[in-house]
């Protein structure tokens, strides 16, 4: 299926500049994980960065650079290089980072109404985790406090905005009030990430303010 | 360019690596951009003779080139010297020691070795944790999809020529995005910048890749 929302562009050239807090990061590497169109723009970001790279000032190195390297490149020559690896489940590579690698390590708690969470990351910038909600369940009302990135993994949510599948994103910031509802034929697993609530006068919904009325 | 690959040769003079010699021959003929294309095309063949034969020679010329740029680039966003030494020189190992993961089809070498520098810079001296995307999977290439790796080149070469024709603070602009000194909402003004094509071009190896793939699982 073909992803519908996709992720905007000023966040994704955060996102190449290492500049976006590592909560919102997950959802960027997982999405682009997932779609083509995004993981293209991010590529073309890098470009950027290659061509800055290029037009670099040429610092001096030490008179010994190219032997120690050589030296680096032979300590860890027998070390094994993981491959370009696809996930094949629901979870994306990015997410089961989190949990060395197997999702058996998921501790998911319940926070009511059948609703469960796996906190994947809670730095001061911003916060992500994980969602589980059961088919047809609806999350109470919320307004948000900065910015709020959802993207779906498994089944599908709707609500005010439109319906939301795999892959999908949804962007939300002070001026969105919503009440998800999981669609029914399934459990919706989905990655969330929140600003901290106490970050005050936050750069993110400035930076949104252009496009977030959508 | 031609100048840094003249003292390249004059310090390494008794290097009897014929591909390099050729290369410089051509150099002197082609015009500035063909020259760069040549130059471009040349760091992919390191990157592929690094990974094939563990050409050490190879290996050094593109080192010579990219790591004195490298360190520059983890100077810029705040490291000490020995801190960007010290990182450079990992960031070249991680070349060699992922040289076969470069595709020549989605990204030049530049852009391909910037994102291992800018990894690096991340983690040891911006201490930012970003998490990675799962890689596209690798394909050998074919003839027609060496024309692709061509054009991909090609817009990195028009790219470049496009930002040296911006005004200086939009050049000013990209720099300090990259080295993790732009406020933030500024660096939404990245997105302005004339990356069109190249991100169309990137779609469309992406989307061959994933045809070719396609028809491998058949």
């Amino acid at each position: 299926m073909k992803t519908k929302h996709h992720i905007p562009s000023e966040i994704l050239s955060a996102y190449s500049t290492g500049s976006l807090p590592e909560a919102f990061s997950i959802i960027v590497a997982c999405h682009i994980s997932l779609c083509d169109h995004c993981r293209a723009e991010v590529e073309a970001f890098d470009t950027l960065g290659g061509v800055l790279i290029d037009n670099e000032e040429r610092a001096n190195i030490d008179l010994n650079s190219f032997e120690q390297t050589m030296k680096l490149i032979d300590k860890q020559n027998n070390s094994c290089l993981a491959s370009g690896k696809k996930s094949s489940d629901i979870y994306p590579t990015p997410v089961k980072n989190y949990f060395g690698g197997s999702i058996e390590n998921i501790k998911w708690k319940s926070v009511g109404g059948g609703i469960k969470q796996a906190i994947l990351v809670n730095t001061k910038d911003a916060s992500a985790r994980l969602l589980s909600i059961p088919p047809g369940a609806q999350l109470p009302d919320h307004s948000h406090k900065g910015l709020e990135m959802t993207m779906v993994l498994q089944g599908s949510f709707s609500d005010e905005i439109d319906n939301f599948y795999r892959g999908d994103v949804e962007l939300g910031d002070d001026n969105l009030t919503h009440t998800p509802k999981a669609g029914m034929d399934e459990h919706c697993i989905c990655i969330a990430a929140t600003e901290a609530p106490l970050v005050f006068n936050s750069w993110l919904p400035k930076l949104l303010q252009p496009f977030i009325r959508i | 360019m031609i100048r840094e690959n003249t003292i390249f040769y004059t310090d390494r003079a008794k290097s009897t690596d014929v591909l390099m010699s050729h290369m410089r021959k051509e150099n002197k003929l082609l015009s500035e951009k063909n020259m760069n294309k040549n130059s471009l095309n040349n760091w992919s063949e390191c990157l592929k003779r690094i990974s094939k034969d563990k050409d050490a020679i190879a290996f050094r010329h593109l080192f010579e080139y990219f790591a004195p740029r490298v360190k520059s680039f983890l100077i810029k966003s705040g490291g000490s010297v020995t801190q960007a030494e010290e990182s450079m020189q990992e960031a070249m190992a991680t070349v060699w020691q992922k040289a076969s993961m470069f595709d020549p089809q989605k990204a030049s070498a530049s852009t391909w070795i910037f994102t291992i520098a800018r990894n690096k810079q991340l983690d040891a001296i911006r201490k930012i944790n970003r998490p990675e995307p799962e890689e596209l999977p690798w394909m050998e290439t074919e003839q027609s999809d060496a024309r692709d790796a061509i054009i991909i080149q090609e817009e990195q070469i028009n790219l470049a020529l496009a930002v040296s024709k911006l005004p200086k603070k939009n050049r000013d602009l990209i720099e300090k995005a990259f080295y993790g000194d732009l406020s933030h909402s500024e660096i939404s003004k990245l997105t302005k910048l004339p990356l069109g094509t190249v991100k169309s071009r990137i779609r469309l190896s992406i989307d061959r890749l994933r045809k070719e793939l396609g028809k491998k699982l058949q």
